[in-house]
């Protein structure tokens, strides 16, 4: 069983010096009774070593359609990916065997959820659940891989490890499960972490706790953390780069301080006009009118114009092309130069 | 103090558990004036949610007095009861599971007159119905859709019209924004400042989101374990407060402004809320509290002004600190 690290260092076209993970022209679609659903249409990431990129957007944007593309982990059906590449250091892994794509979870690439208490097997104690990834992946023997499931409660500072490695999940609180699943992600040392709204169901005061923790071992390992989630917040406080998705598409992708100082895109701009600040009590807040767009009924041209208070005729007309604005700046909206202001 | 709707005295709600009682709210004051919105914020198990429960008379307060407009509403039975019920309605936080989906949004909004029958007359309940879908940004003619046919958003708006249907003066919102995205979010929160400048309303505005809060309320009160432990204006509260937990609290929210990185006043709370059931002695934040002298464990600090406290806070050593100082 140990040769599956050393299997995955031997992947036909595995280039060390290639980027750590790269998304290219992602398409998803969910084939259902009501019709063909396009969470995904399009979609370009790439991330690196030790930097955190969120992807933000409201529900349904394909935020977390995306993640579960990039881990392999989708329902199919009725999700079905039909185009595109998810490139990990060169390897597409959407042209993997399963055995490898297996293998690549939790090895290189490993993903943590919002809701820890159902990403938990109920029946098992946290302890076995962690041994049993270093038994199934790196053949330790039972009491080892005890030990280092200790070890990496200790790690996710879960006081009292030694005895709290028997304890089930239901006897964990909201925020010391969802430590535990960070330990389990973290087993075998991916390079890369996918946190699908890791905090969102946690109190303020626990978030602040869980995402510093999350730095700090991201910061130790060196480690490239993909963070989805909705909350403007939390991402002006921990990213590195920004991508706004919107209907599928990543509409804007900027390095945090640009977008929230400048945002290059009409729906960026709304999104942070429509937060309530905790610095100030402002005005009335803005709105974005309507609603975001029903995936099986896409409308035409840029998706977000029949919300839109800077759309004219061509954003019916025609999908606004990907603009490079900066060196590290892409922004999808015809109208850039009003949304800048320049 | 005649502009005074609402008023809690000594309120208690004890929920009896296998060994003693889970203590979710324990001995609460709080008063609402009219035309106000009150914030009340705290974390999970604070006994917000509960204290919402209790306002609107759908749990039955272990000790302490609901004062509507003077009435004690604990004291009341029957149709004493609904009556009172009628000027204190709720908003809920699920539009998901808050609506019946069997029954058309006409008979949601509209039940409200099945139960208090002289509210409108027979009549005219279609167009009392109708007023409220537009009153709320809905389209009139909707009234005979299912919830499942309406967007989350949407369906809060219901929720809002059929809460305003008996023409309360008072509205208990319970969270009433935070399962929504943000842009739909704005819109209802908008809603819900129109029709109070319009309608007069009253809310006790119930909520874990601090931004959210400081947005739309004239007072706040910070609970924790089951008591307010400060309480004052909004700006008394969120630019100088006294008590650790809401200097602890405000330091955790995180602000959309990358800028703030690192030159805010991060106060890191070690553990996690106490339980309900075993309330620790004296101060109840005492375990998490970097303050905490061992009187915090002997002396329960009461909720008053203090020396240092310009405003009432529930802590021996109440001090202001700018949490939301940049620096």
């Amino acid at each position: 069983m140990t040769d599956i690290t050393a299997r995955l260092d031997a992947l036909p076209g595995l280039d060390p010096r290639a980027p750590l993970l790269q998304v290219n022209d992602l398409h998803v679609e969910f084939r259902t009774r009501d019709g063909v659903a396009r969470a995904v249409n399009g979609v370009d990431l790439w991330l690196n070593p030790g930097e955190t990129l969120a992807v933000v957007g409201e529900s349904g944007c394909g935020k977390s359609v995306t993640a579960q593309a990039i881990m392999g982990i989708l329902d199919t059906p009725p999700a079905h990916v039909t185009g595109g590449e998810v490139l990990y250091r060169g390897v597409d892994l959407l042209r993997l065997p399963e055995t490898d794509r297996r293998g690549v979870r939790a090895n290189r690439i490993a993903m943590i959820f919002q809701d820890a208490l159902s990403a938990l097997n109920p029946v098992y104690t946290v302890g076995f659940q962690l041994a049993e990834l270093f038994r199934v992946h790196r053949g330790t023997s039972r009491r080892e891989a005890k030990r280092r499931a200790v070890e990496l409660l200790d790690q996710v500072r879960i006081p009292d490890a030694r005895r709290r490695v028997d304890d089930y999940p239901h006897q964990f609180s909201g925020g010391m499960r969802q430590r535990v699943m960070i330990a389990m992600a973290l087993a075998l040392d991916p390079e890369v972490l996918i946190a699908d709204e890791p905090t969102t169901a946690l109190d303020v005061t626990v978030q602040a706790q869980i995402m510093s923790l999350l730095a700090e071992l991201q910061r130790q390992r060196d480690m490239g953390l993909i963070l989805i989630t909705h909350d403007m917040g939390v991402v002006a406080d921990v990213a590195d780069r920004i991508a706004v998705m919107y209907a599928g598409k990543v509409v804007e992708e900027a390095p945090v301080h640009d977008l929230y100082a400048h945002p290059g895109h009409a729906y960026t701009k709304a999104l942070l006009e429509s937060i309530p600040r905790l610095d100030f009590k402002g005005q009335p807040l803005s709105v974005i009118r309507g609603l975001p767009p029903a995936l099986t009924d896409l409308p035409s041209g840029c998706a977000f114009h029949p919300r839109c208070a800077y759309a004219r005729e061509i954003c019916r007309l025609e999908p606004p092309p990907a603009y490079r604005i900066a060196p590290q700046r892409i922004t999808s909206c015809h109208f850039v130069r009003e949304v800048l202001g320049v | 103090m005649s502009d005074v709707v609402l008023e809690t005295r000594g309120l208690v709600k004890h929920f009896p558990a296998r060994r003693g009682a889970v203590r979710a709210v324990d001995g609460v004051d709080l008063h609402l004036r009219r035309g106000e919105t009150l914030g009340v914020v705290g974390e999970s198990g604070c006994g917000k949610s509960t204290l919402a429960r209790l306002l609107v008379a759908l749990e039955k307060p272990t000790r302490g007095e609901i004062r509507v407009r003077g009435e004690d509403l604990t004291r009341l039975k029957g149709a004493a009861l609904r009556r009172a019920r009628r000027n204190i309605q709720m908003v809920l936080q699920d539009p998901y599971t808050s609506l019946n989906p069997r029954m058309t949004v006409g008979a949601i909004i509209g039940e409200p007159y099945d139960i208090h029958p002289d509210a409108v007359p027979r009549t005219g309940k279609a167009r009392a119905v109708q007023e409220l879908l537009d009153i709320v940004g809905l389209n009139p003619d909707h009234l005979n859709r299912y919830p499942h046919q309406f967007s989350g958003g949407q369906r809060q708006r219901i929720g809002i019209a059929r809460a305003l249907a008996l023409r309360p003066e008072i509205i208990v919102c319970d969270e009433p924004v935070s399962a929504l995205d943000v842009s739909i979010q704005a819109q209802v929160i908008n809603l819900l400042e129109g029709l109070q400048r319009e309608l007069g309303l009253s809310y006790v505005f119930i909520a874990h989101d601090l931004s959210v809060v400081r947005h739309i309320s004239d007072r706040v009160a910070v609970m924790y374990l089951g008591k307010i432990v400060e309480t004052g204006d909004h700006a008394a509260i969120y630019e100088q407060p006294t008590h650790p937990y809401t200097q602890a609290l405000l330091s955790a929210v995180p602000v959309p402004d990358p800028r703030l990185r690192g030159r805010r006043d991060h106060i890191m709370l070690e553990g996690e809320v106490p339980s309900p059931a075993d309330p620790p002695s004296g101060c109840r934040f005492r375990t998490r509290c970097w303050k905490a002298q061992p009187a915090c464990a002997d002396h329960e600090p009461l909720l008053e002004i203090r020396q240092r406290s310009p405003h009432p806070s529930a802590c021996h050593f109440a001090e202001i600190r700018d949490v939301m100082r940049r620096f």
